[in-house]
């Protein structure tokens, strides 16, 4: 159940200002009201685009057809929903460079194979500056050297060497990697006392 | 050498493997499930060919987007009753067991969990919703998981997994009168900011928590995920083994005892060394309310709200658009706020004591004449609870409305919503934008006895000065 190898991510960004963004504003709750993941790219940040009548970075003809979205701190904050990085990667988004991410969605991130690079917030205004002067330049995550190219020069990334690995080895489906150890799930299950209503200890 | 913390302990305990990438392989003690987060979860394992490893494991319940004026089926709205039916699918040809408005046990899950016995220390626990960390109240490793991750859990029991670090969180002292153990999150939030806990399970201590009931500690640990934390737990003692006693899935009898000296190896030692520790003076703490779009945006209710020019520049754009959108005045307190709708509910504060706290304020006066204000029991057993006690009569007799079970308008999957630019008095624990259904609706965080107070005053009031 190996998935595919995720290297590098390359394409044209797009800069969306602003810290401590959550997923609410990613994906109003609205929208979870379904059964399935399938066109939920179309509402991404619907309210907040809504708000900004037009000047939303999602919006900005600059920024059309980009596949990196550059962040400031703590993005995708709050809501446990994955139904917000599921909506990025349906708008067309496969990596996210930013100063930091809410822990859950950068979980959530890894599961469907789309990268969570953390910058210094320096690095960070620079990047965004660089696209923000030259919008058609690509942009590249190399996930082996946990580096972010672009026009302001080759940056140090940060990403957690476990999910790096995942990454590289195409294990971001954890699935099948899980599936691997059935005999040692069931022998750690049988050690824990309350697995088994604490029958099995004696004091 | 020096001890270990609970955190470490129950994450060594749990530990299948550790992963060719690194991380760990955490066992899953119990999988709690509910309608929004899983029917996808459920699909992707059919597309795998695979079943559920350990139905036992896992319960399920209807809270996110059950009504709660009139919960017959089918539901009025056809997509929530798409979703009921996806649940009950689901889980019966899983074998899961699912607690529904005929079993008597419907609620929310963070409230049911606790409730049932279900939640026991030195656990881990899953669930696909960030307040998961509640549970920790009771000495378990909680987190919220993504639906993928619900895949995983339901397909292996297990997940894979980064330890965290952990940060003890010690509230010395006492608290004041009025002051509540939402207050105490809200400060801490505050103090730490929106992502102070990123990276860290927190360990709350100190001889405030330690006196909190088991209601309070879960109030403490729903909101560990608002400071960044995803976990956030208090060590087991003997509260919360009084607690367990008699409840449905708690153990009984002899196992009672053996499970004692379990929960019991499982606490932080005396010595436990910790990545960080932060304390705070529980006589510091004023009834706290947030003033701004993230829960960290609060202020004690007689502090001004801060003005912009007072902060570092890295944070200056969040809070002008935090005062743009609450159409606030720095350096003002909140204190006086004109509210719309008052709403006394969600997983953070919708328990027995709670609605005994806000009913004890509502009995005071009537809610003022321009408020809509609602009250939502966390679960049938507390709604069942209030009834013996006679509270929705306190409720109704003073203006607010009485509902059945369900996380309402906490965020609003249900028709209970903010219209425009209404102001929410809220005893929930989101103030972001949108979050209660109307775009452009404004949150006020505050404990349910503030919330009672405000929608009697028809404005943000120190409670202090009304109980």
């Amino acid at each position: 159940m190996s998935e595919r190898k995720i290297g590098t991510a390359s394409g044209r960004a797009c800069v969306l200002r602003g810290n401590d963004i959550d997923t609410d504003r990613i994906i109003p709750a609205r929208y979870l009201m379904c059964v399935t993941f399938e066109g939920l790219g179309e509402f991404a940040f619907e309210d907040d685009r809504k708000e900004a009548k037009g000047n939303h970075a999602l919006d900005d003809e600059r920024f059309n057809g980009a596949k990196i979205l550059v962040v400031e701190s703590n993005f995708g904050c709050g809501s446990s929903r994955e139904h917000a990085p599921q909506a990025l990667m349906r708008h067309g988004f496969t990596a996210f460079i930013g100063v930091s991410f809410g822990e859950i969605f950068s979980g959530n991130c890894t599961a469907n194979g789309l990268i969570c690079a953390r910058l210094s917030p320096e690095d960070v205004t620079k990047l965004m500056e660089s696209v923000e002067l030259d919008p058609t330049q690509e942009i590249t995550v190399d996930v082996e050297s946990k580096t972010v190219s672009s026009k302001a020069g080759t940056m140090k990334a940060e990403i957690p060497e476990g999910v790096r690995n995942q990454l590289l080895e195409g294990t971001w489906h954890a699935t099948g990697v899980l599936l691997d150890a059935s005999a040692q799930i069931e022998a750690t299950a049988r050690q824990l006392p309350y697995v088994n209503t604490f029958v099995e200890i004696s004091d | 050498m020096a001890g270990k913390n609970l955190f470490n302990k129950v994450w060594d305990a749990h530990s299948v493997r550790e992963l060719p990438n690194g991380q760990t392989q955490l066992f899953i003690g119990l999988h709690l499930i509910h309608e929004v987060t899983s029917p996808q979860a459920f699909e992707m394992l059919r597309e795998m060919g695979l079943s559920v490893r350990f139905p036992s494991r896992t319960f399920a319940t209807v809270d996110h987007i059950i009504p709660t004026d009139d919960q017959k089926r089918p539901f009025a709205d056809p997509i929530a009753e798409e979703m009921m039916i996806h649940l009950e699918n689901n889980c019966r040809e899983a074998g899961i067991a699912l607690f529904d408005t005929s079993s008597g046990r419907q609620g929310i899950v963070h409230v049911i969990g606790p409730e049932l016995g279900l939640t026991q220390p030195g656990m881990t626990l899953a669930c696909g919703d960030s307040h998961t960390s509640s549970h920790g109240a009771y000495g378990s490793i909680a987190f919220g998981i993504g639906t993928s991750q619900v895949r995983d859990v339901l397909a292996t029991q297990t997940l894979a997994m980064g330890r965290l670090k952990v940060r003890k969180v010690d509230v010395a002292g006492k608290l004041g009168r009025g002051v509540y153990a939402k207050d105490v999150t809200l400060d801490i939030i505050r103090r730490t900011g929106a992502k102070g806990g990123v990276g860290f399970a927190y360990e709350y201590a100190g001889s405030v928590v330690e006196s909190f009931s088991m209601e309070e500690r879960l109030t403490l640990c729903n909101m560990s995920i608002e400071g960044g934390a995803r976990v956030g737990y208090v060590n087991p003692d003997e509260i919360t083994y009084n607690d367990l006693k008699g409840k449905a899935y708690a153990p009984s009898g002899a196992a009672f005892g053996r499970a004692l000296s379990w929960w019991n190896n499982v606490k932080s030692d005396s010595d436990a060394e910790y990545d960080d520790i932060v304390e705070i003076q529980g006589s510091e703490i004023e009834p706290t309310v947030t003033w701004g779009i993230n829960p960290g945006q609060a202020v004690g209710i007689n502090q001004p709200i801060p003005r912009t020019s007072d902060l570092p520049d890295a944070e200056r754009a969040g809070h002008q658009e935090a005062v743009a959108f609450m159409d606030v005045r720095t350096g003002e307190p909140i204190a006086g706020t004109k509210i719309d709708v008052a709403f006394i509910g969600s997983c953070t504060n919708s328990r027995i004591s709670d609605l005994r706290e806000a009913a004890r304020i509502a009995q005071t006066g009537h809610v003022a004449s321009h408020v809509r204000a609602l009250v939502v029991p966390g679960s049938q057993a507390v709604q069942k609870q209030a009834e013996l006690e006679g509270l929705p009569e306190i409720f109704q007799s003073a203006g607010f409305e009485w509902r059945e079970p369900g996380c309402s308008m906490c965020l609003a999957m249900n028709t209970d919503r903010l219209k425009g630019r209404e102001i929410c008095a809220s005893s929930s624990n989101r103030n972001f934008k949108g979050r209660q259904g109307s775009p452009t609706g404004r949150t006020l965080l505050m404990s349910p006895a503030m919330v009672a107070a405000a929608a009697i005053r028809g404005n943000v009031v120190d409670v202090r000065e009304v109980i």
